[in-house]
């Protein structure tokens, strides 16, 4: 218990030294409070791993396991217990509940980026400053982390990102003679004309979907949260969303958007039979176009996500998650010792293997890794695509402290734009009321 | 002296009535440890809940009754618990007179392979509601499902049955074709008891099929309605499979508040707002209790 106090005490005092140094994820306060922040070094860590224990760790990422196999080989004294103990928000769930009620907490959890906030705001998780996390800084691309980052604190470390591209179907775009669109009034065209030389084709599908309007409200360079501390402000009236909204809601209003919603059966056959003719989403997706739409094969390829302006190369992330330690977790040396194998480490390399997207800058440069070519694109090296689509990843975004929240009540608002005649400018700000109400009430100070 | 010896005389009895009731609490103690634990309990445990409010800053706190006022001025949650009063009105109506029709014509012996029909009508009943909502999804489904194949195969333009203004409607239909079975039952063993001799008598009488049942039949399954109406009503109230199902398909046609179940659901799983989800709970289940109430005693008044 008292070691508990300790750790939680230096962790605070952690949070409060880089608050007052401003705040900010940049260079320079983040290394000016590293000497006072590193309470654990990296040989202790290496203690921990020789004498050994017992990890807990919740996740459903699928590469994982294989990571745990080759970790527990060369650390034979620790054992790894690899929870699935659901995806995405149902893990979220069973995670708040542990920590709610102070027992069955993991020792590690995976935690998607846009929740990440949520729970270092709540202090779940273990700032690692402490452990001297912020020197990994050069190895993760600037994406993911900036998304580990939170007011000043490091709270997971990268395990992989979603740096968007759009997927299309060649052979769609081939039949009708259509260029593959560069900027999204291109996309506008090429929706009109595709759907128009036949009904049944659209250039993509949209019920409205949270993740894909924040991650190209991010392309647009809007910035419609801003978070410092507990004082957040949301405002979807900026330049970005109004750019966003702007093609968006020509596509919504000309009903060029087939009604599927992404993730259902019917969004999968779409991409199989050419009736959905582009998606535009994270570099995670070719395993599942395999997995999922295999009669797509060989049909689709990856492109630069189109741009808000011409000559433009903006991209934003769409996904990815973080390995954090939970603050009530019980061995966090051996957790931290796993995160760096797992994610700076060794294991990096068994999950891309694995068909895993790495968050790391190294595997991003290795020629190798860039080469390979996607049988269900052709041939294509799509990786090309994907890494310069990291590195072009627009800085400053982030999400609210309580995104899950206000994601889940996304359709509720803006949705109604979709099927009503409420445009998507009302909707946005119907979201963005419903969001800062909560946030109201939950203790933050939402203007 | 003497006024003292009664009360002596009548110790024995008091303390031997002591020991008999506890020879009663002994039979009941195992049901009542039960009952208490896994009935009683999670009610008290959600009313203990409603009193709190635990936020994601400043922690948890003791609020009184502020759940319940926000509760009670609640738009989201309000517009829940109208959908479901429509819903109520509209469907348990239409579901109850349809199983009493089929009730009545299988009772009415002239329907050729009766237990056919019986087993078939009863049939959806034993379908596992969370099946029978994903299976009717795909038949709603204006781009892949039934609703897609008949109107490209028949070149028309079916209304879309997942659009905001009939998912309720979509969905009261799932209920019906779920349900009407299982009260077909209710009223058709209710049937089954009715003295045949009754019908020969109002036979002799010169009653026709029409008279016998509105002044045999109906009358004598009075008792069966009332009981169908309420577990109608409980069900209607506590509409939750069919939306969360439904929602996958409709995600902006089915709001997170859709049925007050539902918004209970929704705030403590995505808002994380477990007490003022207890609290719509406890509102909810007074309701349903007031509402189930009034119709039994209305419905029993005469009984």
């Amino acid at each position: 218990m008292s070691r508990f106090i300790k750790v939680a005490a230096a962790a605070s005092a952690a949070v409060l030294a880089l608050a007052a140094c401003g705040g900010g994820g940049d260079d320079s306060s983040s290394s000016g409070s590293s000497g006072g922040g590193a309470t654990v070094t990296d040989a202790q860590v290496e203690d921990a791993l020789q004498k050994g224990g017992t990890l807990t760790v919740w996740a459903w990422e699928p590469t994982l396991k294989d990571v745990v196999t080759k970790f527990q080989a060369k650390y034979p004294n620790v054992k790894v217990d690899l929870v699935n103990a659901g995806t995405g928000d149902k893990q979220y769930t069973a995670l708040q509940n542990a920590i709610a009620a102070g027992k069955g907490v993991p020792d590690v959890g995976q935690i998607e980026y846009y929740a990440l906030p949520q729970f270092a705001i709540g202090k779940a998780l273990t700032n690692l400053n402490s452990y001297g996390a912020e020197s990994l800084k050069a190895d993760f691309n600037p994406g993911p982390w900036n998304s580990v980052n939170n007011s000043g604190g490091v709270y997971g470390l990268p395990m992989d990102s979603g740096p968007m591209a759009l997927y299309y179907n060649k052979e769609v775009f081939d039949k009708y003679k259509i260029e593959v669109p560069k900027t999204w009034t291109e996309y506008l065209e090429a929706a009109r004309k595709l759907h128009k030389a036949d009904p049944k084709v659209y250039i993509t599908n949209d019920t409205g979907d949270a993740g894909l309007t924040t991650s190209l409200i991010w392309q647009a360079g809007g910035k419609p949260y801003q978070v410092d501390g507990t004082n957040v402000t949301i405002n979807f009236q900026d330049a970005g969303s109004q750019e966003f909204v702007k093609v968006w809601q020509t596509l919504i209003s000309e009903k060029l958007l087939a009604p599927i919603s992404s993730w259902s059966d019917q969004w999968f056959q779409g991409m199989g039979n050419g009736s959905i003719a582009t998606v535009a989403t994270g570099a995670w997706m070719p395993a599942n176009f395999v997995t999922s739409a295999p009669a797509g094969k060989g049909k689709w390829r990856a492109a630069e996500l189109p741009q808000w302006q011409a000559g433009q190369n903006a991209s934003a992330e769409n996904g990815g998650s973080a390995l954090s330690i939970m603050d009530k977790g019980a061995n966090k040396e051996l957790a931290y010792g796993f995160l760096k194998y797992a994610n700076d480490g060794d294991g990096v390399q068994i999950r891309v293997d694995g068909g895993a997207f790495p968050a790391t800058s190294k595997t991003l440069a290795d020629p190798k890794w860039l080469g390979d070519e996607f049988e269900y694109f052709g041939g294509q090296k799509a990786n090309e695509i994907f890494a310069k689509s990291a590195q072009n990843v627009v800085t400053g975004w982030s999400y609210l402290p309580f995104q899950v929240y206000s994601n889940s009540v996304f359709n509720d608002t803006a949705g109604k734009a979709y099927v009503s005649n409420t445009t998507l400018a009302d909707g946005l700000k119907a979201w963005q009321d419903q969001s800062a109400k909560y946030g109201n009430e939950q203790g933050f100070t939402v203007k | 002296m003497r006024q003292m010896a009664v009360p002596i005389a009548a110790a024995p009895p008091a303390t031997r009535r002591v020991r008999r009731s506890y020879r009663g609490w002994q039979f009941v103690g195992p049901f009542m440890i039960v009952f208490a634990l896994v009935f009683l309990a999670p009610i008290v445990y959600a009313i203990y809940l409603s009193l709190y409010r635990n936020r994601l800053i400043g922690g948890n706190a003791f609020v009184g009754l502020d759940n319940y006022t926000q509760a009670l001025q609640d738009p989201q949650f309000w517009s829940g618990v109208g959908r479901v009063g429509l819903f109520l009105v509209v469907q348990v109506p239409i579901m109850l007179f349809l199983a009493l029709l089929v009730a009545l014509a299988l009772d009415s012996g002239r329907l050729y392979g009766k237990s056919f029909f019986r087993v078939s009508i009863f049939l959806p009943y034993a379908v596992p509601a969370v099946v029978a909502a994903l299976m009717w999804g795909f038949i709603y489904g204006s781009q892949f499902g039934l609703i897609g194949n008949l109107n490209d195969a028949l070149g028309i333009t079916l209304p879309d049955p997942l659009k905001p203004s009939l998912i309720l409607a979509s969905i009261g239909n799932i209920s019906t074709w779920q349900f009407v079975g299982y009260n077909m039952l209710i009223f058709y063993s209710a049937l089954q008891v009715v003295p045949k001799s009754l019908y020969e008598s109002a036979a002799i009488d010169g009653a026709g099929q029409v008279r016998i049942i509105r002044s045999i039949k109906l009358p004598a399954i009075r008792g069966a309605l009332v009981i169908a109406t309420i577990f109608s009503i409980i069900g209607s109230f506590q509409l939750f499979n069919e939306p969360a199902i439904l929602r996958n398909l409709a995600p902006n046609a089915i709001t997170t508040y859709f049925t007050p179940n539902f918004y209970a659901y929704s705030l403590t799983f995505s808002g994380q707002q477990i007490n003022y989800s207890a609290a719509v709970a406890v509102v909810m289940a007074l309701i349903t209790m007031v509402v189930a109430y009034v119709v039994q005693l209305r419905g029993t008044k005469d009984l």
